[in-house]
This record gives structure tokens, sequence and C-alpha cells, in this order.
């Protein structure tokens, strides 16, 4: 078994936490896990990356054409995230769109959300598209879109880990105060994963 | 307490840098000094949040030279010390560095180097594996955290039992890497404690007569380090196969990797090392002996595959060696690139994958400096004042942002302090007038001897210190002049103005760059100056650095701006200034509420932009 999954989106989504989610559980799990960062622009609106893996797999960083599964926070970011991709790969994207400052200051149009769809099924093997936004505030913080995003994924059947194990990890790393809600927002997610599965 | 600190005998998912700060407070260090430089900066950070459960003295240093210079005092009075940097602060240590290795170490002193193969956060992507070589310092190479945990203890043990400082060489995928990390105990009795020195000029003070005898103990040093290094268990042998692999630190996994995935497990045989200096010339050979070829995996400069080819030619070992011919020099290495070389090398045939593009028409997403950021209002007022023709060498930090357009405004960079002494040079070479920008944690870093060489000198320049309370850029630490720390307000220790003054510049002005009317008007009179008594002149801007003032002072914002219904969509908000709460629609602009912090930079340059109280 082998897991490589890459997670793309904009700083402030908190995709790092989403990452170290996904590592902790895969650890709970037993399983060999690594993950890799990459620091740096994140508070300044820039691109945030990140890549988490277990099972088979020494290596926590992810080449071009080396991702399973695609993590994405942000619709543009997605499309962004396509290299990382083969045939193979499924995509889990947020669509509810972060434009660029090159966009709101008029220099570039950002592409409609539905050309972005057809690019992506286009090209890979499985293609979910959420709007993850809408249910992090459901459960009550805009702030839980990445907790959402993991519990999607964790819905689908993509990562293979128990998903009581998922609850244990969040508890592990966020402060009581906050894990009602993302307790809340975990559960919507894999609920929203599981239906899409069934449909 | 920090999980960091809790665990005991057990597994727990750590970042590389937090493997670090894990082995060092096993290694009962004592001591802990650092200049930030990603993506070294969470070790320090780490130490400095937990200094008071571990009892270890922290310090924040000036630069790296320095931070070199005290923890080798404090590791020659029997503490033991650790310092870390990125790759390049090692070029400003490396004076004390090379003869810190002549004079030695008591106690354990250990150096980590953050080298930054591809630039994620860098200048260059020197291989700073050759200064271990050139200094004749033991060398480790961690390719994962358990790894760069192991061989922090480990470091400390050889630096202390051969008397040297030792280096242990990270690169950034192992620094950020996060992975399962089996831990030990930490001692009762670490932290900092009271030290020793016995006095012995003729042994600590490097004259040239003390220099020369140490310089053959070094030497003598150099060979037993080298026997340890044939020795140890940090170089070790995988497989059996007939095609050799060597390769150290973070490539180990791409090659194991790429292995597996090829299904060569069979034929080919690695030579992993972990301890790369003094090279392990017989281990090596003895290696090479029991294959028929070898293929060197590094990254960066072949500073394996050079070793390597000098122990065959001496060991007359006649197999081919292949290194950089297939592997790059240049940036990180990855599995697929590792797989490519394999098979060139082997004469096999990849299957063709498709490698997806992303569309050449989306839009760039490239970081910006935030909004209300005080740096942004004064590259507007500088600008507004000096125009296109003057010449802007600047310096490292969140204000090197302003290169990118609109704002444009930098020249020339290139390492950490060279605006003001680039600036003066300019000044001699050409009629433009100079204006060179540095921010206030560089400036104590690097800025202080250039701005006196300019003084001395007789150049002209406007140097403006961009002070925003913090050292920003690589996660707000605080720096000698900064009035907060992540844990709050602090006491300022060393006042810019006073400092400059005393430099004895011809005048110095302090401004509030959110003020844009009267530090334009400031500008004018010093560019008045400048043509009228040219020589060097000193602007401090001055203004917090609001991502931090909000985070630990809790400032609350009061107001935000909106647009009126009387803009004309001119865009000049756009073209000048660039703040990202800015929104282009089609006939106008507006700004995003969410995002707009209340500076009120902007309400200043257009009479559109109007301030609302926020409801609470
Ligand atoms: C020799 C060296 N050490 C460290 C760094 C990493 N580094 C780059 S800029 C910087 C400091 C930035 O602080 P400041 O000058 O105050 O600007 P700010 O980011 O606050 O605007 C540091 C530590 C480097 N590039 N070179
Ligand atoms: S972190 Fe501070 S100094 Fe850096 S861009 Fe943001 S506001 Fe400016």
């Amino acid at each position: 078994m082998r897991k490589r999954i890459f997670l793309i989106g904009v700083g402030g989504q908190g995709i790092l936490l989403a990452t170290r989610l996904i590592g902790e559980a895969a650890l709970y799990a037993g399983f060999n896990v690594s993950m890799s960062e990459v620091h740096g622009m994140a508070q300044r609106g820039g691109v945030v990356e990140s890549a988490v893996v277990f099972g088979n797999r020494h290596s926590p960083v992810l080449a071009d054409g080396e991702a399973d599964i695609v993590i994405a926070f942000e619709p543009l970011e997605a499309l962004r995230a396509l290299p990382k991709c083969n045939k193979e790969s499924v995509i889990v994207m947020n669509n509810s769109p972060i434009p660029p400052f090159t966009v709101t200051s008029g220099i570039s149009d950002y592409p409609s959300i539905s050309d972005i769809e057809m690019i992506i099924k286009s090209k890979v093997k499985a293609f979910y598209s959420f709007n993850g936004l809408a249910v992090a505030r459901d459960a009550g913080s805009d702030k839980a879109l990445n907790v959402v995003m993991v519990g999607i994924a964790v819905g689908l059947g993509l990562l293979d880990i128990d998903e009581a194990l998922f609850e244990k990890a969040l508890a592990s790393l966020l402060p009581d105060r906050l894990l009602a809600t993302n307790i809340k927002a975990l559960n919507a997610g894999i609920a929203l994963g599981q239906n899409s599965v069934r449909s | 307490m920090s999980s960091l600190l809790k665990a005991e005998n057990e597994k727990v998912f750590l970042l590389g840098n937090e493997a670090i700060v894990r082995g060092a407070i096993e290694s009962g260090v004592g001591y802990v000094t650092a200049y930030p430089g990603t993506p070294s900066s969470e070790i320090i950070d780490t130490m400095y949040r937990l200094r008071n459960d571990t009892g270890i003295r922290v310090e924040y240093a000036v630069n790296e030279k320095v931070s070199v210079e005290v923890a080798a005092a404090v590791s020659n009075a029997g503490i033991r010390s650790l310092v870390s940097m990125k790759h390049v602060g090692l070029n400003v240590a490396a004076d004390a560095f090379m003869t810190l290795s002549y004079v030695g170490v008591k106690a354990g002193m250990v150096i980590v180097c953050a080298d930054d193969p591809s630039l994620h956060s860098s200048q260059n992507e020197q291989d700073n594996r050759f200064y271990a070589r050139m200094a004749l310092v033991p060398m480790l190479e961690p390719s994962t955290p358990q790894e760069a945990y192991e061989m922090t203890c480990k470091a400390f043990e050889l630096s202390e039992s051969f008397g040297t400082p030792c280096l242990l060489r990270t690169t950034t995928r192992v620094n950020h890497a996060r992975g399962v990390v089996k831990t030990g105990f930490i001692p009762p009795n670490g932290g900092m404690k009271k030290g020793e020195f016995k006095k012995d000029p003729f042994r600590y003070v490097v004259v040239p007569m003390v220099g020369r005898m140490l310089r053959v103990e070094q030497l003598k040093r150099w060979e037993s380090l080298t026997q340890e290094s044939n020795a140890t268990d940090l170089n070790f042998v995988e497989g059996s196969g007939k095609i050799g692999v060597i390769t150290s630190g973070v490539s180990y996994l791409y090659v194991k990797d790429a292995i597996e995935e090829l299904g060569l497990n069979e034929e080919m045989k690695i030579a992993k090392l972990g301890m790369t200096s003094p090279f392990p010339d017989k281990f090596i050979l003895n290696f090479l002996r029991t294959v028929d070829k070898v293929i060197v995996v590094e990254e960066l400069e072949p500073y394996l595959e050079e070793a390597i080819r000098s122990v065959a030619q001496v060991g007359k070992w006649n197999g081919v060696i292949v290194g950089k011919e297939f592997i790059p020099r240049h940036f990180e290495l990855n599995v697929p690139i590792v797989k490519r070389a394999f098979a060139k090398f082997l004469d096999l045939s990849l299957p063709q994958e498709e490698i997806f593009t992303v569309p050449s028409n989306i839009p760039a997403r490239p970081p910006n400096l935030c909004p209300g950021c005080p740096h942004r209002a004064t590259y507007y007022s500088v600008k507004k004042t000096f125009g296109r023709d003057a010449l802007y060498p600047t310096d490292i930090g969140c204000y090197t942002l302003g290169l990118l357009p609109p704002l444009q405004m930098a020249d020339f960079l290139i390492c950490m302090g060279s605006s003001v002494s680039t600036g003066g040079g300019f000044s001699i070479a050409l009629d433009n007038p100079v204006v060179a920008f540095i921010g206030d944690s560089t400036f104590f870093h690097a800025g202080i001897t250039g701005l006196i060489n300019c003084v001395t000198n007789g150049h002209k320049l406007l140097l403006v210190i961009l002070d925003n309370s913090t050292t920003a850029m690589t996660g707000h630490q605080p720096h000698p002049g900064a009035s907060m720390t992540v844990e709050g307000a602090c006491e300022c220790k060393v006042d810019v103005k006073t400092l400059v003054e005393a430099c004895g510049v011809k005048a110095c002005e302090v401004v509030n760059p959110l003020n844009v009317t009267r530090t334009i008007k400031t500008f004018e009179k010093i560019k008045n100056s400048m043509d009228s008594d040219p020589g060097v002149y000193v602007v401090i801007s001055k203004s917090p650095c609001p991502l931090l003032e909000r985070r630990v002072l809790r400032k609350k914002q009061k107001v935000y701006f909106f647009v009126d219904d009387t803009c004309d969509g001119c865009n000049v908000c756009l073209e000048e200034l660039a703040c990202p709460a800015f929104v282009r629609t089609d006939d106008r602009v507006s700004i995003d509420e969410l995002l707009c912090i209340g500076c009120a930079v902007c309400a200043q340059i257009c009479n559109s932009i109007k301030p609302r109280k926020i409801e609470k």
C-alpha cells in the first residue's frame, strides 16, 4: 500500500494543519508516514503546498506526476496542481475561489469554475468538486475548511484510515475550545464524501 | 508542557527542526543561539519557546558570526552549545568558523547549517559541505527527522570527544519534513550551568606561533576523525547487487524509492553516508571493490563524487564512476529524476508518462506585502520624491517584495547588508541619486559597517531604514531595536537613531510612513540637502509590522476604508500603491473590507476613499 497525497491552497487556509491531521491519523493507524512542507511566503498571500505520504514510500517530496490524491483548497490552485497528477490521480477540490491580487487588480481574469472543472475532469481518473467553504460555515467557522476537506477525502474512502482516528488526531492537534466546531466540520465532510460515493 | 518535552522513549511526529531541538535537549545542551533564516528558523524559535521549561539559555544573535563566537566561548567554558543558521549564514560566520577549528572546543558544540537546494527561500543554493572540508571539521548529513534527531546527539558526542565543532548539514527537505521520531530520555541535569575556563593563552590566543602549533594538531585530529568516519555506523551498506549507488542526505530517500519502483532491489547496492566529513575513504574503497560500477546520487555539487574519484584512483579501482553527468547539478532531486538517471546508467527503458501542464494563461498568485504594510507606504513616498531616475539598491526581508510591479523599487541586491555598501559604490560610479533600502533587523545584522564605510569614504546616498520593529520575513524574531516579540511588548535595547547619528551621517530623520504628506515632505527636504550638501543621509521609516502588532499586542482595528461614488476609475491607487485590499471592477475600484486593516494610507492619496467606523 502506498498513498501520496498533495495538498495545495492559499496562505491562511490551514493547509499545514490539514496535512498534519492526515499524518497523525496515519501514524495512529500504524503506518510509516512522512510529510513535507514548504514554509515561507504563506502569510503574504502566496501559494502553500505540502505533501503527506504513508505506506510504501520513503520520500515525502512529490515530484510531477507523483500524486495519487490531490486535495485542492482553491480552484485556481487545483489547476496549478495538475502537473503533480497522472492519469490515475484523484482530485478533491473546494470550489469557492479566492481571487489572487493579479485578478482583483484587474490585470488578469479568473477562469470560470466550470472551465476549471472541465479541464481537470478531462485529465484524471476521478474528480470531485464541493463547496467545502459552505460546509465549514454551516459547521460554525470558515476556518474549518481545512478539516472539511480532509473529511471529504475520508468520506470518499480515499485514505484507507479508520474514521475514528481522525477525530483522535484532531483532539491531539487543536486546543479544546476549537474542538467541537472542528469535529462537526470533520463529520460533515465525511458525510458529504460518503453521500457522493453512494450517488 | 510542550509535547516535544513530554515524550519519553516514545514515537512522535516531528518536524526535522523539532527533531534537532529534541536531540540537543537530550544531549544536555546548555546554550543555544542563532540568527534566524529559512529553513533553520524553527530550531531557535522552538528553543526560545521552551527556554523556561528546559533551563537552556537561548539567545537571538545579531548575526551568524557573532552567534558562532559566543557559542565557541561557552563551549570552551565547558558547556554544550548549539548554533543554527541558514546556509549563507555560514558565509557570515566563516571567519570565526575557520579558526575555531584550530582552537577547538571543550564541551560539545554543534553548528546546524541548513542548505536550500532549489532556492525555496534563499538568494543562492551554495553547497555548504565544502565548508566542512575547508575548515577540517566533522560533518553529519541526516536524511529524515529520525536521523536529524539521532545525528544531533551523535554530533555532540563527536564534537566533545574530538574537541572540535561539528557541522550538522541539513537541507530544506529535512528541516521541513515531518516524520516519526523515536525519542530517548531528557537528562535531569541539562540546561545552562556555571562553566569553567582554565587560562592557557598559548593554546587559546591564536597568534601565528600558536596558530602553527594548532594547525599541526588540527591535522592530527583530522586523521583520527577519518578513522572514526571509516568505522562509524552512520555510514552503512544496504543490499547486495553488483551495481553501486553512493548517496547521502535526503537523496538517500529518492534512491530507495527509485530502486523499489524500478524493481532493482536485487541488482543495486547502496552505500549511505551519514558522516561525509572527513570522507570515509577506506569504507568507500571497500564498497567499490564489491561492485562493478557506481553511480553517485547527491544534490548540488559533486562533493562526494570528487572524493570517490580520488579514492578510486588511490586504491586503483577501475570501475565506472558516474555522477553529475547523470544527476543534475542545479536544484533539488526527486524520485523521477533519480529513476531517469538509473535508467540511463543501466540502459533501461522507462515508460513515457504524460506530464500535465498548467494552462499558460491562468493568473499568477505572487506573494505580496500584506495590506497595510508600512513598507508599501515608504516605497510610495520615496518614489513620489525621487522618481524612476534614482537607483534603489535594496536588501533582504519582506520589503524585497517591493521588487514586483507596480512598486518596482529594487535595483540591486546580493546579500544581507549589501544595500548600503553597494549604494555607496554606485554613488561613486554614477551620477544618479542613490536611495538604498534596508530592514531594521538587516541593519543590525550587516548594515552598520556598510554605513560607516559610506561615511568614511565620502559616498553620497540616502539610506532608508525600514524599521518595523521586528524580523518579519523569517517569523517575527526580535532584534536589538525591536519593541515587540511574539510574546508581547519588549524593551528596545539599542536605539537605531542614536546609533545612526553616532556613525557621523549628515542628517538622520525619523518618519512615520503611514503619514504620507509628512513623509514626502521629509524626503523632499533630504533630497534638497543631498543636492546642496552631498553625503550620507538616513531616514528611519518607523511603523510596526501590523501583522505582528495585531497578533501580540491585540490591537483592535477601529476603522476600515471604502471608496465612495466619486471614484472615476482612474486606477492611480492600484498603479501606485497596489494594496491587496483594492478590488478593480469594470469602471471603478472598491476596497475589500475584510482585508483592509485601516492604515489610512490610500485615503491620503485619493479623495474618494473614506473611513467608516467598525460597529461593535
Ligand atoms: C546571512 C543571512 N542570514 C539570514 C538570512 C535570512 N533572512 C533574510 S531577510 C532576514 C531579516 C529580515 O528582517 P528585516 O530586515 O527587519 O526586514 P522585514 O522582513 O522585517 O521587513 C533574514 C533573517 C539571509 N538571507 N542571509
Ligand atoms: S509580515 Fe509585516 S513587514 Fe512583512 S509584509 Fe506583512 S505587514 Fe509587511
